[in-house]
């Protein structure tokens, strides 16, 4: 028995003995196979990338139809073929395939996949300090599971009928029934295999993250001392966990509804004049699995963000975080509340008033914890010695998109208010500033951030500079007059809206929104310049470039497989000792114990220098 | 006293990093953390299983004067009555109740090879991994009969919606009742029944290390214990299908 238990827990003990073994790779094994964690997030950020370009250019697209419904789109028939008629007009099915393909990508593969894949895989070891993921083996699975997904849905975009049409939301009986519109035949059948894969990658890459949060931290790491990026990757991880497997549920009963003739979710429909034989099933209760997952969702897009700026705020403002309990406590009340919030987007479906009221006050909870968050970070920027690095100002720029579009999450959050509102542009603008515009500043924060550690090179400041501006102006002026166009009452998805007079004035908004939408995609190629440029060509990266407290800068410029070269740093306090009074620097690495910090530190961290072992 | 302090301080040592805090491998940890995801998986369908359910009208007269109809909920007793080699005869939930006694007592011989595994008795975990993967493949075969039965239905039949008579089940189309009733069956136990035959995999592959000495050199039967707790997971879900299907 007890020589059991001692086997079992020298194989916990951290693998310390890695370091000795270096044997170079092959490049297959190096670079495509790599069970290394900073490989497969230079792997998930590269293909995030690809998708946010696609994602982008598909937007782009769609603008121009509703900005200029008159324009002759000829000029893109050599991309696009038959979706475009030959009078230059946007074939409509192919529209909504657009819109749809957008909010997936958008969602699932650049803002779940490219954000949380990224920085939870390259950041939790390094800032943990741990050698690598508890297990590289699944890690390498959760990529190419990610990759085969991506695969099946790059490739239901050049269907002849085109790829899933229903929304990204994908509601039944609309892509239930391939007679419904074209979208919804192999198109709508290889989204649904795609996202099982992407699924499992989910839950491979959540299930590493959380364990290894949990097993992996360095001596000295408690919770209380871990960076607020790694609270938010965790809590992140727990509600993927959580919310995808109900998801699974979901689609597999669609599958069953679409290609086994169940009516899970269909009941007395009638298509074309024709009688479909489903009884008995009901649409409403996969909005209400698909919900469930769908609200945690926005917050796995989120909190990731919130967790990158909030490291990227106090660090570029010399200043602890503000109320760092709080912050963390902020994470685990937003998370907890996102589970039971979902029916706020159903609220129109002839849900019974009393139960909307119960979920419309849940949901303006949400406000509290939200609050907390963005006050915290105005206070932690407060008489800060700020440095403006591009990363500093897209952390700020995530803050402003948070608020701004949080408050029109109050008037949408109620259920009176949303009977307006319910699916109008004003909806549009709402998401696209709280969730999809800032969680992809704090996509941008975190590369230009820890671009010198993940490459061993500089970016471009000044081009980094133009790069904000441009996306910061340009987002604003996206999104803010979709909130007058949907006030006026104009839903989304729609493929035109000069056909109705009532909107026929908002004929010279939509231009300028498609305007700006153009001159702010084509500011990412200047993004996309100075990343790959500088990947090869760049500045070659000090050691600590934002003299930061955390883990990561201890290791060498371009750190090998296991991370640190000797032993594993040892951690003696919290990540935010920024500009500490009586401090020499401004900056106290959490590898500085106690004792070496006599000048300033206080009476309780005196009594705990006492007990710390003398550093060897 | 001086114990006391000692405990104090390695309680606090626990979550300070450089440790495994709940004293756990990854790889157990990390199977708790998929069997909570898996376990919402199953919440999902059974919350469907009881909203589809429930918008249908139950059976209100007498058990006695009942018969199958899509007009309402089946009766599971009526359903669910028969046993191999006895036609014709009313037994209800006998079968389904032996399918539910081979699985509960497969995870016994599960618990009783982990136990095995802790004194490294590599005989005692081969003999009641054998047993336990035996247990698991009866289960299977009994749902196969279970399923083919369903399918083939009554000799009776029962009159649909649209007057013909249609024997048995499948996925569009059932005797017993509305036709949401089988489909639902055959996708939620079909369900459970793939995660038994993953299950039944799992343990002949660590069966198979066990036999050919491949956990004995790594010095612990960790992996009995990992597949041992999926293995009570896939049988405590059953006893929830088991509830919903069967007895409510």
């Amino acid at each position: 028995m007890s020589i059991t238990d001692i086997q079992v827990t020298d194989e916990l003990v951290h693998g310390d003995d890695h370091h000795e073994e270096h044997h170079e790779q092959s490049f297959i094994f190096k670079y495509i196979f790599s069970t290394d964690h900073k490989t497969i997030a230079k792997q998930f950020l590269i293909t995030g990338i690809f998708w946010a370009i696609l994602g982008g250019g598909l937007s782009v697209i769609f603008r121009l139809q509703l900005g200029f419904p008159d324009m002759d789109m000829g000029f893109l028939q050599p991309f696009l073929g038959d979706w475009i008629s030959n009078s230059g007009k946007l074939d409509p099915e192919f529209y909504l395939a657009m819109i749809t393909m957008h909010g997936t990508i958008m969602v699932f593969f650049v803002l779940t996949a490219g954000l949380s894949g990224t920085f939870s895989n390259y950041l939790i070891p390094l800032q943990l300090g741990a050698r690598d993921m508890a297990s590289g083996f699944m890690n390498l699975l959760s990529y190419w599971f990610f990759f085969l997904s991506s695969v099946i849905m790059f490739i239901s975009m050049f269907l002849s009928t085109g790829p899933a049409s229903g929304g990204w939301t994908i509601y039944p009986p609309l892509s239930a029934l391939p007679q419904a519109m074209s979208g919804s035949g192999m198109g709508m059948t290889l989204w649904l295999v795609s996202m099982v894969f992407f699924i499992a990658s989910t839950l491979l890459g959540g299930i590493n993250y959380i364990t290894t949060v949990i097993n992996l931290r360095t001596e000295g790491m408690t919770f209380r001392r871990m960076p607020l990026t790694i609270w938010a990757f965790f809590i992140t991880a727990v509600l993927g966990l959580l919310s995808f497997p109900v998801l699974v549920a979901c689609v597999l009963l669609l599958v069953f509804d679409r290609s086994f003739g169940t009516s899970f979710y269909l009941s007395e429909i009638f298509i074309g004049g024709e009688a479909l034989p489903n009884l008995g099933g009901s649409p409403i209760l996969f909005q209400h699995l698909f919900w469930f997952l769908g609200h945690p969702e926005v917050y796995i897009v989120i909190l990731p963000a919130l967790g990158i700026t909030s490291e990227v705020i106090s660090t570029n403002s010399r200043k602890p975080i503000f109320g760092y309990t709080a912050m963390i406590g902020s994470i685990l009340a937003i998370a907890f509340l996102s589970f039971i919030v979902w029916a706020h987007h159903m609220f129109i479906t002839g849900m019974n008033p009393f139960l909307g009221s119960i979920f419309m006050f849940l949901t303006l909870i949400i406000a509290i914890p939200s609050a907390v968050k963005a006050f915290n970070y105005i206070t932690t920027l407060w008489k800060g010695n700020l440095v403006f690095t591009p990363a500093m100002l897209f952390s700020i720029g995530l803050v402003s998109f948070f608020i701004s579009g949080g408050l029109t999450g109050l008037f949408l959050g109620n259920a009176a208010i949303d009977i307006n509102l319910h699916d109008t542009y004003f909806v549009v603008a709402h998401f696209h500033l709280v969730m999809g515009s800032a969680a992809f500043f704090g996509l941008l924060a975190g590369v230009y951030h820890w671009f010198p550690k993940m490459f061993g090179r500089m970016m471009d400041e000044k081009l980094g500079y133009i790069h904000f501006w441009l996306t910061f102006v340009g987002v604003y002026l996206v999104f803010f007059p979709l909130h007058y166009i949907g006030i006026a009452g104009f839903p989304r998805r729609y493929y035109s809206f000069t056909n109705f007079d009532a909107f026929s004035s908002f004929v010279d908004l939509n231009s300028f929104v498609t305007v700006a939408a153009i001159i702010t995609f084509g500011a990412q190629f200047i993004f996309l310049f100075n990343f790959f440029y500088n990947i090869f060509k760049g500045k070659k990266a000090p050691l600590n470039p934002w003299n930061s407290n955390t883990l990561e800068w201890t290791t060498p410029r371009i750190p090998e497989h296991g991370n640190w070269p000797g032993e594993i740093p040892k951690v003696y306090r919290w990540p935010y000792d920024y500009s500490k009074p009586g401090a020499k620097d401004d900056f106290i690495p959490q590898t500085v114990p106690y004792h070496q910090t006599k000048e300033s530190n206080t009476d309780f961290e005196n009594e705990e220098s006492k007990k710390e072992q003398p550093a060897t | 006293m001086s114990s006391t302090a000692i405990e104090i301080e390695e309680k606090e040592d626990l979550w300070g990093g450089g440790v495994s805090p709940m004293n756990v491998s990854y790889g157990k940890l990390m199977m708790w953390f998929f069997l909570l995801s898996d376990a919402f998986t199953f919440s999902a369908l059974l919350i469907t299983y009881g909203l589809i359910r429930f918008s249908h009208p139950a059976f209100d007269g007498a058990i006695d004067d009942f018969v199958f109809s899509q007009e309402y909920w089946p009766v599971p007793e009526v359903v669910f009555e028969a046993v191999p080699f006895l036609h014709g005869v009313h037994l209800p939930l006998i079968f389904v109740g032996f399918m539910t006694f081979v699985l509960i007592l497969s995870s016994v011989t599960m618990v009783l090879a982990v136990e095995a595994g802790e004194r490294m008795d590599r005989k005692g975990v081969e003999k009641w991994m054998l047993w336990t993967l035996l247990g698991g493949i009866a289960f299977l075969s009994c749902q196969a009969w279970e399923w083919s039965h369903f399918i083939t239905g009554t000799d009776m039949g029962s009159k649909l919606l649209d007057g013909s008579i249609f024997h048995g089940a499948n996925l569009t189309m059932n005797e017993y009742g509305p036709p949401n009733f089988a489909a639902l069956f055959f996708f939620i136990t079909g369900f459970h029944g793939f995660h038994v035959f993953s299950g039944v995999m799992l343990n002949f592959m660590v069966f198979f290390q066990a036999v050919t000495g491949k956990l004995e050199r790594t010095g612990h039967y960790e992996m009995i214990e990992k597949v041992g707790l999926y293995w009570h997971f896939v049988d405590l879900v059953w006893v929830f299908v088991f509830t919903f299907f069967y007895l409510v």
